[in-house]
């Protein structure tokens, strides 16, 4: 079953989350992968493992996090579409090179399969590496893009979508997902695999400068000044990504008098709650974000100024990290309410349609 | 329509390729279906479960909070689960290795010594697919013709199984 093979143009295969996101990176391109073992998100590794030698790229069991992280760096930093994977300790390991690729501009893909933290934690669902992914899990005034995919198909369409914008703008992408969402099998049409990706070439990249001037790939401004305007620099690209991003899902937010904020696999279950609740006559809402960084903010200011009555509900696998993300946007206007629960405990269907009920009053 | 299944036994008893064969035909049918596994430390002899949805549109949550058709391939499998069966649901048991039947509720019970009709064909690994028979004789949600298509697909690197996992599910359909 793991090697499926489409039969027909565009028919489905049936994929884990953590699959589609490996196949996703070898249809759009990657060709250099390295990671280290971790559960929840061992299918990527084996994927690659398996695929991406006939793919003719480069696979690699490192020693180590750190060792993984900074392979993908020298990849990147020869031209290379590069990714890793692991999992909330394992990426912690990883944000002193993550800095680095941000503070020397290069294209990463970086996935997190999130588990259940703080510490070792435990291999259940989690979304409590909200803060460490959007507001720069390293040292330095850097940002990552983050997507949280919701299903399969879009875990494998985002990845696709990561690789293009990291290198359109020269930044890490980190794809936030978590172990519902990896081991839990959909079927996926894979698109990008009937339309091979071109990356451009690399203009910048370290490729052996024989004919012309070398290319330096640094992180590193020891000259008085010049670190500043290097960082005045990438926040004008971080300006430009917040206008240019932004990505969302809105589900029967029209008329709803209560919204529903949650993503990645929680966004799936307040679905369904908002489904039975309208059946009950509750008009609810969802706003899934897509983005996590940039933050569809926009949208969350076009609902309050089109209904300025409205309440959100922020349902989160963590005590409240995105929250803190709806709560700057709203800026006190309308009343933010919070579900959560972490640690390997899941809100269920049942808990949100309670809250929502007892808001509505 | 809406099929919510549990299917749980033994690690080994082939739960989770069951779930995915089940998944795969639901997929080749057109509908949408979603496939989560449980994948804690489930070790071979633990008990082990996956939940899957099979639907004629879009599925808001994989999570399988009641069921619509339990397969319980063992004892702890049927304590587990038969709290989650829906009322008028149908529930496989493999009367193999589950021999308290819970009594006094309102489900379909079907009874079948999945294990013994496999060890009688000469694998007791197949009892799963004599569970897949009993299932799609009773509930005519995925056809048996889809599923015959789909075996050689699913043995490609064992060609010796698919006869002895096609004879297990119609065995199956025959106690089903």
């Amino acid at each position: 079953m793991r090697n499926q093979k489409p039969e027909t143009r565009n028919q489905k295969i049936l994929l884990s989350g953590n699959e589609a996101i490996a196949k996703g990176a070898i249809d759009a391109g990657c060709r250099f992968y390295a990671g280290y073992p971790i559960t929840p998100q061992n299918e990527i590794i084996a994927y690659m493992a398996q695929h991406m030698p006939e793919a003719g790229g480069v696979f690699i069991q490192s020693e180590s996090e750190l060792a993984a992280i900074n392979m993908v760096f020298g990849a990147l930093a020869s031209g290379a579409r590069a990714m890793t994977s692991s999992s909330s300790p394992g990426i912690s390991l990883m944000q002193e090179g993550i800095s680095y690729i941000a503070a020397a501009e290069l294209p990463a893909v970086i996935i997190n399969i999130m588990r259940a933290g703080p510490g070792l934690g435990n291999i259940w669902p989690a979304q409590s590496d909200y803060f460490q992914a959007v507001k720069s899990g390293g040292h330095g005034d850097y940002h990552c893009l983050v997507f949280a995919p919701a299903s399969v198909q879009e875990a494998y369409d985002l990845t696709v979508l990561s690789f293009e914008l990291a290198d359109k703008y020269r930044i890490p992408v980190i794809i936030l997902g978590d172990g519902m969402l990896g081991q839990m099998m959909e079927p996926v049409t894979a698109e990008a695999a009937e339309k091979p990706q071109r990356p451009q070439k690399k203009i910048w990249a370290a490729t052996g400068c024989k004919g012309r001037k070398p290319n330096v790939v640094k992180s590193f401004y020891l000259n008085m000044g010049e670190l500043e305007q290097f960082n005045l620099k990438l926040q004008e690209k971080y300006q430009d990504i917040r206008h240019r991003e932004q990505r969302y899902e809105t589900f029967n937010t029209d008329d709803a008098e209560i919204i529903l904020v949650a993503y990645g696999m929680m966004a799936r279950l307040a679905k369904k709650a908002v489904e039975s609740l309208r059946e009950k006559g509750h008009k609810v809402g969802l706003l899934r974000p897509i983005s996590l960084w940039p933050y569809p903010a926009d949208i969350l200011k076009e609902i309050i100024s089109r209904q300025p009555s409205v309440r959100f509900l922020v349902v989160e696998m963590s005590y409240g990290q995105m929250l803190e993300d709806v709560q700057l946007t709203v800026n006190g206007r309308v009343k933010v309410d919070f579900l959560g629960r972490s640690g390997g405990g899941v809100p269920s269907e049942e808990e949100i349609i309670n809250r929502v009920r007892r808001i509505a009053g | 329509m809406i099929e919510r299944i549990i299917i749980s036994g033994f690690g080994g008893q082939g739960v989770m390729f069951l779930g995915k064969l089940i998944s795969w035909a639901a997929m080749r049918e057109n509908k949408f279906v979603t496939f989560l596994p449980a994948y804690g430390a489930e070790v071979r002899g633990g008990t082990s479960h996956c939940s899957i949805i099979i639907s004629d549109r879009e599925i808001a949550s994989p999570c399988v909070e009641q069921t619509d058709t339990l397969i319980a391939m063992n004892q702890p499998s049927v304590d587990k689960f038969i709290g989650l069966a829906a009322k008028g649901s149908e529930v496989f048991i493999n009367s193999s290795m589950a021999k308290s039947l819970p009594d006094n509720i309102s489900v379909k019970i079907n009874s079948i010594p999945f294990s013994d009709i496999a060890s009688k064909l000469g694998n007791i690994k197949s009892a799963n697919m004599a569970a897949l028979g009993a299932y799609i004789g009773r509930k005519k949600v995925l056809s048996k013709e889809g599923i015959l298509k789909l075996l050689p697909e699913a043995f490609k690197n064992n060609p010796k199984l698919i006869q002895l996992n096609t004879q297990a599910m119609e065995e199956g359909l025959k106690n089903g």
